[in-house]
């Protein structure tokens, strides 16, 4: 008997160990599914909580009813991995072995990292919203908050859903619209990147799209501190930016246990060859989805696809096998605009997002790099195919691989 | 990909000035590159490029900023001193390493 242990069941982790199940026998392979808790959260859900848009109800469930039966559930926390036994050691002294390994224990915010983020301000005057209780939080004074400076910040890449916080800044442009308290607010993006986003193309849709509400954009900037008296951002380069309201993106990181066992890098990711997620440092452990170092985004739908080219070359790995499969990097990411509609990207570590239509060329329907209401639609109704077809693993019509039909080159590439 | 000459050394760069063949620098290059933009390198300044440069040998990829802090040992607050404003880009233009992409 062969035994494949994942630890977490989050996005991948979960389409992991069911895609697995649904390709190895029984009788061959047990496969072994360890998470802290038994609550499994739908995080794209969270942007809409401060808005009101969604509930708690909407975005939990128990991560036991999202696994397949045949798969085990432990709920543990991780203490550390021994690679060179190829066991894992659970916080409470039990340990479990393995014969492979898929770490996918994902990404946190980890507001301790930055010096005054967890003060006197904190759910106070500061905020995040890529917690689920940050989000509620939030939400409570969104309520109450009428005039002053908001900032959307980001204190270090890379953070998971990289276009998250400018959703949010978007959807506060709108929301204090709506309210008629937009001329009586400041509304600011603090950003560590030079532009709006990663990519030349789309940050500078992006940029334009943050210039036309006249949200101010403050790139390069590197938070050190955050001063809770002055209530203020202060770059390592001595620039201040107030505050009123903000809402951060704390640096993220992986889960410390992948630091104490000695497998992760500098941000406690796991180094892997970004094609196949097999580990640099052990033949037999992977690490996929936010867990890993690979120069992907750190979001769903980077997990969904690498998941698919991940498990048919499992199969092959452990028979001894070339793995075949080659993930390149595909993300594809609805992003809120305002006004109930949204973009779409979809890019990969080589091909940056284009303008065009999407999945299929000239008739999509969904429109890429554009503000469309069926965009809107598709991002909302993503929530269902999450729950009922993705987590599953059931397949979804869309190729692993992206595809350059339908996209369109800016003029002077061409 | 162009080509340009900077102080007597031809050079592959991309469309920002980031050398595309980082075994096409030398430390005199550096030196050049560094007049490039007002930077006076100093020991710092060299032990900065001699981390990242190994770095990028042993990675395949620009250091950044935490891990030219935390594996590097120079803090983020000296590399704002050492090159104001842009860290992460002014140091890998002057090591002639490609632009450190923020991560998607």
């Amino acid at each position: 008997m062969k035994k494949v242990v994942v630890l977490g069941a989050g996005t991948a982790g979960t389409m992991v160990a069911n895609k697995l199940r649904a390709r190895l026998t029984d009788i061959a392979w047990t496969i072994t599914v360890i998470d802290r808790d038994d609550v499994h959260h739908y995080q794209p859900g969270y942007l809409f909580i401060p808005f009101g848009h969604y509930t708690r109800q909407e975005v939990e469930r128990p991560r036991r009813a999202q696994l397949k039966d045949g798969v085990h559930f432990v709920v543990a926390e991780v203490d550390r991995v021994n690679a060179d036994t190829n066991t894992v050691e659970l916080v409470g002294g039990d340990v479990i072995d393995y014969d492979f390994l898929v770490i996918a224990s994902g990404t946190t915010p980890r507001p301790d990292q930055t010096e005054g983020m967890v003060g006197s301000q904190w759910r106070r005057s500061i905020f995040d919203f890529y917690t689920l209780d940050g989000a509620e939080a939030l939400a409570q004074a969104l309520k109450t908050f009428d005039r002053g400076q908001m900032v959307v910040h980001i204190s270090e890449m890379p953070i998971k859903c990289p276009v998250a916080p400018l959703e949010f800044a978007f959807l506060a442009d709108d929301w204090l619209r709506q309210r008629g308290l937009r001329d009586r607010v400041d509304l600011t993006f603090v950003t560590p990147l030079d532009a709006a986003f990663t990519q030349p193309v789309a940050a500078e849709f992006l940029g334009g799209m943050l210039e036309e509400r006249k949200i101010h954009l403050v790139p390069d900037f590197m938070v050190e501190r955050i001063d809770n008296e002055l209530k203020a951002l202060v770059s390592y380069d001595e620039r201040q930016v107030p505050f009123d309201l903000l809402v951060t993106v704390p640096v993220n990181m992986g889960a410390d246990f992948v630091g104490r066992s000695g497998l992760g890098d500098e941000l406690n990711y796991v180094p892997v060859d970004k094609h196949t997620f097999l580990s640099v440092a052990h033949a037999n452990v992977f690490a996929i989805g936010d867990a890993c170092n690979a120069p992907a985004s750190k979001a769903g739908s980077v997990a969904h696809f690498a998941v698919d080219i991940f498990v048919g070359n499992f199969l092959q790995y452990v028979k001894g096998l070339p793995m075949t499969g080659s993930f390149d990097g595909h993300a594809n990411c609805f992003v809120e605009s305002g006004d109930e509609k949204a973009l779409l990207i979809d890019f990969n570590y080589e091909t940056q997002p284009l303008p065009g239509r999407y999945p299929l060329p000239f008739i999509g329907p969904l429109s890429l790099l554009k503000p469309t209401r069926i965009n809107h639609i598709g991002k909302l109704a993503f929530r269902h195919l999450y729950w009922n077809v993705l987590l599953p693993g059931h397949p979804l019509p869309l190729p692993s691989h992206m595809s350059m039909a339908g996209k369109h080159l800016p003029e002077e590439e061409t | 990909m162009p080509t340009t000459t900077i102080d007597g050394h031809v050079i592959s760069i991309d469309n920002e000035g980031f050398l595309t063949d980082p075994d096409e620098w030398s430390e005199d290059l550096g030196k050049s590159l560094a007049a490039q933009i007002g930077v006076d390198l100093t020991d710092e300044h060299w032990r900065a490029i001699r981390f990242v440069r190994s770095d990028f040998v042993e990675q395949g990829e620009t250091a950044t900023l935490r891990r030219i802090g935390v594996v590097g040992g120079i803090p983020v607050k000296t590399m704002f001193a050492l090159f104001p404003q842009k860290p992460a880009k002014k140091l890998a233009y002057v090591a002639g390493l490609p632009k450190p992409h923020g991560c998607v």
